[in-house]
């Protein structure tokens, strides 16, 4: 099953990368958010996948009766899930922010922290 | 408290101190130099004890465990050498502080200089006891810094602003040279201790790694002990007060340079490289020095100069590998931190009382100030060579070693008689030529210092005398231990006052025979100096300014290519970066997957994954925002459904729940933008745009199939299956890995969410003024605009 | 949304909801679920509900502010942990008791509390969020 989650995982990536260099942030927006996904497919992947077998312990035993789908994996994606979207959620407010304020969605005119016209610093000590 | 833990206080005692200096200050005013002078005399009092110890050929170590792990241990070692250097910078050190205490009477921050004072005092102490190569580093980097405060004291000056930078620049860059060496020499010899690495001499030598380790250990005592063409800070750095100067550039500072080679002689020494890199960098510091300190009129540039001359001869000395060399070394460094100690606080109690320390305007002043003029000239006296002071005894060792039948001897003899007359008629410049003749005015009338300020240089003018009328004994417990530790071997000095025919002396007279021709004629030779120098130009001091400037220049060019404020082209670099690091490596090291075997699936699961992808390029092909939005949950909800059929049901729910989320803020906030979700880009764009996305995507999916085709090691997943029910009671493997064996980074997961939420509550609540003066904060636009 | 049918549905979904996210919270120690998904489920339910009421209907619902429960439960989570401490075990160490209520043994332990913790932050934080962004589509 793995090469076929590689190539998913190389087809989500290659999308995230390909918005987040956009100019416009509405769209790099949306590249975070696929991103995200891109990520917790990978991790996915390098533990390995197993079909329809949950990491549950059946009633009155121990150990797991047979072989279960990885759940470290499992635990990591589960929490980064939560944080990505709380972090989306963030960029997303910050971004409408910033358009409301600059008036502009363009990054390439966003220059309140790096304006254009820097002065080279004083030669003296 | 054992001997151990005592040698440790005297350590930090010097840093206790200097946190208490400022108070301390604050109530007694000056006076308060009577109480911290007594913290150095503590520690000369205290390392005193071990002489007689020492001089039996013991040496004293000792230290506690410092990072285990990488057989670091913060050790000392105190041997002849290091004694010797401590008790002349504790010794001198007290005399200095109490100086300060009368030089600097009520300058504002006097407390404060104190402070650095002993900061300084407690590095110096630092780097010569230790025995560990890297707590040698840190002190040497530490003397590199507070010296650095030292030099600024007066801050509001640019000229002090730039010697200090100076000074921190070369020495501090030296000391990374050190550092390098440091690592090579452990790296050939495999132990971390000089004590260790003492005997290990022969195998350093043989391997091909010495000459690399040598230039790089040189690299830093050069820089430090300002030898040519590393002198420029020097001088420079008399812009410190003076008694900054004195301390320094006589006994502390300066001299790490030359004790890190004297340290590292029986190691590194005795080889043609070494015989012949010292003696000629050495020699050429010590004739330009002098020559360079006939041209100055300013008494403590003359004398910085002749520092300079006196540290290149004590390099030649080390380096120059006949008898009687090293002896001559250690003489001379005992002789030269007594009378250039004494000399320069002269030459600010000249300053201080009178006003100016330019040369050509003082005169007559031997019946205002009569104490001072003694202890000038008993000073002069030692640093012209001449009986019966230390200095004397000093120089008859240098001759005498030079006199030897090495081939190099009438060269470097030549140099040295020529460095020589030129220091006397200097000492004799600085000592006679303020006192002497007619009464010049000056912008203070001159009145006799108090004896904050006399007691120092005396004392220390008088150990030059004391040294050597009792040579027998002072060779017996300082000289002769110090001389056996930097040779290697056991070392006898004899030498005394008594004097012996022979070419020593004769070469001795020679030198004050030219030194009196010098002194007299000194207007005409500075004259001459000056116009040679002129014809030559700039030199290294000069050429820091360039380089400084050029590395400032160049940097800002350079951030302005790189971080040139465009979002976009930061992105582009990163992910081209990352591709390179996905895609370069395994075509490199042939670490390629090897051809994946597609297996067959179920036709359901393929549909889901296709969705999936039709979802993806529905986002990016969007017209409008909508159809955007909606591609969005459908890649997301895709994902969802994958995570479910391959036994993920705890993601499935909550990946179904946060796509939902995501859609509906997502709509919330794009109404409102009024912005268009399409891509404007250009074609020109597209294309690497899209060819950098193929490549980080090509380059992941590689990584993974990689990765997945090599064997899985199963072992924290099993644990975790094992443990989860009989130690956590949970059968829900998943949950119990989130709540209760990785409950902290649960802990600091959920504290990231909250951490959001306020954020976004805050940002939410600006109002719409408020926003607008946060952008008018931006102090550039601020003065643009007013 | 003005539809009656919905707002007439709405506080039985709502309601249905929030005691499906307690359950699917409390039996996630043995079964799929948690506090992260019982959390989210209960945000979906608030949400449902602001959607037929308003954001300020939802406030006056929960009573507190949303980032209040947040950080209640951040402050419960870290107690859980801290409860450890007290028995002299490394920090985070799960507790279990089984008191007997009613003849039925009854399994607490400091691990349930840490996720409860981790339910209402997860409640908290993302009610937040909705909330916020909801209020200023008002004005």
């Amino acid at each position: 099953m793995e090469p076929v989650f590689a190539v998913l995982t190389g087809i989500f990536l290659a999308v995230a990368v390909y918005l987040l260099l956009s100019k416009f942030i509405i769209r790099i927006l949306l590249g975070v958010a696929i991103l995200g996904n891109a990520v917790n497919l990978l991790l996915f992947t390098s533990g390995r996948i197993l079909r329809e077998v949950p990491p549950v312990i059946g009633a009155g035993l121990d150990v797991p009766a047979g072989v279960t789908a990885n759940p470290l994996p499992q635990a990591l994606i589960l929490t980064a899930i939560v944080i990505s979207f709380s972090f989306f959620a963030f960029l997303l407010v910050l971004s409408w922010r910033a358009y409301s304020v600059l008036g502009t969605d363009n990054t390439d005119i966003m220059r309140v922290a790096e304006p254009d016209d820097v002065q080279p610093p004083p030669l003296g000590y | 408290m054992n001997v151990t833990d005592l040698t440790f206080l005297a350590l930090c005692l010097p840093f206790l101190g200097a946190l208490f200096a400022p108070l301390l200050t604050r109530m007694l005013g000056h006076n308060a130099a009577w109480v911290l002078a007594l913290i150095p005399a503590a520690i000369f009092v205290h390392f005193a004890g071990f002489t007689a110890e020492i001089a039996q050929g013991t040496p004293i170590t000792g230290g506690y465990t410092w990072v285990p792990s990488f057989n670091v241990r913060f050790s000392w070692l105190i041997d002849g050498l290091s004694l010797s250097f401590i008790l002349l910078i504790s010794g001198i050190g007290a005399l200095i502080v109490l100086y300060a205490g009368g030089y600097l009477k009520g300058h504002a921050h006097q407390g404060r200089f104190f402070s650095f004072l002993l900061m300084f005092m407690g590095s110096m102490l630092g780097l010569v006891a230790s025995d560990s190569f890297l707590m040698l580093f840190v002190f040497w980097e530490l003397t590199s810094i507070t010296s650095f405060l030292l030099i600024g004291f007066d801050h509001h000056r640019e000229a002090a602003r730039r010697a200090a930078f100076q000074a921190l620049v070369v020495t501090g860059g030296g000391g990374l040279f050190l550092l390098a060496g440091l690592i090579v020499l452990w790296n050939i010899s495999g132990v971390t201790q000089f004590s260790a690495l003492m005997s290990l001499g022969p195998m350093v030598k043989a391997s091909p790694l010495y000459l690399a380790a040598l230039v790089l250990v040189l690299g830093g005592a050069f820089t430090k002990s300002a030898q040519f063409p590393f002198h420029f800070w020097l001088p420079n750095a008399m812009e410190a007060p003076t008694p900054v100067s004195a301390y320094l550039h006589s006994a502390t500072m300066v001299k790490a340079g030359v004790y890190l080679l004297m340290r590292l002689n029986p190691v590194l020494g005795d080889t043609p490289e070494w015989q012949l890199i010292l003696p000629v960098f050495g020699a050429a510091t010590l004739v330009i020095g002098a020559l360079l300190a006939v041209r100055q009129t300013d008494l403590k540039l003359m004398l910085a100069y002749t520092t300079m001359s006196s540290l290149g001869l004590l390099v030649m000395l080390t380096g120059f590998g006949v008898p009687y060399a090293i002896e001559a070394a250690v003489l001379y460094l005992v002789a030269h931190s007594l009378f250039k100690g004494a000399l320069f606080m002269v030459a600010g109690i000249i300053d201080h009382e009178t006003g100016t320390r330019d040369v050509t305007r003082l005169g007559g002043l031997r019946t205002a100030m009569p104490l001072t003029f003694a202890i000038a000239l008993a000073a002069a006296i030692s640093m012209g060579g001449l009986p019966p002071f230390f200095g004397f005894l000093a120089k008859e060792e240098v001759y005498a070693a030079l006199s030897s039948s090495d081939p190099r001897s009438i060269v470097f003899a030549v140099l040295v008689i020529t460095g020589n007359a030129l220091m006397f008629a200097i000492a004799f410049a600085v000592a006679l030529k303020p006192f002497s003749g007619k009464l010049v005015a000056t912008p203070k009338h001159p009145h006799e210092a108090p004896v904050l300020l006399w007691l120092g240089p005396a004392v220390l003018a008088l150990a030059g005398l004391v040294a050597a009328v009792l040579s027998a004994a002072g060779h017996a417990l300082i000289s002769t231990p110090m001389a056996s530790a930097i040779a290697g071997e056991p070392r006898v000095i004899t030498i005394s006052l008594v004097p012996h025919i022979g070419v020593p002396l004769a070469l001795s007279g020679i030198t004050g025979v030219i030194g009196i021709a010098l002194y007299l004629g000194l207007a005409r030779v500075r004259a001459g100096v000056a116009s040679v120098l002129a014809w030559i130009g700039w030199g290294p001091d000069r050429g820091f300014d360039q380089a400084i400037r050029g590395l400032v220049r160049f940097s800002f060019a350079v951030t302005r290519r790189l971080q040139n404020g465009r979002l976009d082209s930061y992105m582009t670099m990163t992910f081209t970066a990352i591709a390179a690091v996905l895609l370069v490596p395994p075509f490199v090291f042939g670490e390629l997957a090897l051809a994946p075997v597609f297996p067959s699936i179920p036709l359901h699961e393929l549909a889901i994954m296709v969705i999936a992808v039709i979802g993806l390029f529905a986002v990016v092909l969007a017209k409008d925002r909508l159809t955007a939005i909606v591609s969005l949950g459908i890649q997301g909800f895709s994902v969802a459904v994958i995570f479910l059929l391959y036994g993920a049901p705890d993601l499935a729910f909550t990946q179904f729940m946060i796509e939902t989320l995501a859609v509906v803020i997502l709509a919330l906030v794009m109404t409102r933008l009024r912005l268009s979700p399409s891509d404007h880009r250009p074609f020109r764009e597209t294309l690497p745009d899209a060819a950098i996305a193929i490549a980080c995507g090509l380059g992941a999916g590689l990584l993974l199939l990689k990765v997945t085709q090599v064997p899985f090691d199963t072992a924290l997943s099993d644990f975790f299956a094992q443990y989860s029910k009989t130690i956590a009671h949970g059968a829900n493997i998943v949950n119990v890995i989130i709540v209760d064996f990785r409950g902290t980074d649960t802990l600091g997961e959920i504290a990231v969410v909250m951490i959001a939420g306020l954020a976004i509550l805050s940002l939410v609540r600006l109002r719409a003024g408020s926003m607008r003066r946060i952008a008018d904060n931006d102090p550039d636009a601020e003065e643009a605009g007013r | 949304m003005k539809s009656l049918i919905f707002r007439t549905i709405t506080p039985v979904i709502t309601s249905v909801m929030m005691l499906f996210s307690i359950f699917v919270l409390l039996r996630g120690h043995n079964e799929p679920g948690g506090g992260f998904i019982g959390g989210l489920i209960a945000v979906a339910a608030l949400s449902i509900y602001g959607i037929a009421f308003g954001g300020e209907t939802v406030r006056r619902a929960i009573v507190f502010h949303p980032l209040s429960i947040a950080g209640a439960g951040l402050l419960l989570a870290t107690l859980s942990g801290l409860l450890s401490m007290v028995f002299h075990v490394p920090f985070m160490t799960g507790l279990w008791v089984y008191p007997v209520v009613f003849g039925e043994e009854i399994p607490l332990s400091s691990v349930m509390t840490f996720d409860i913790g981790v339910y209402l932050v997860v409640v908290g934080a993302v009610t937040s969020i909705a909330l916020s962004l909801e209020e200023r589509g008002e004005d």
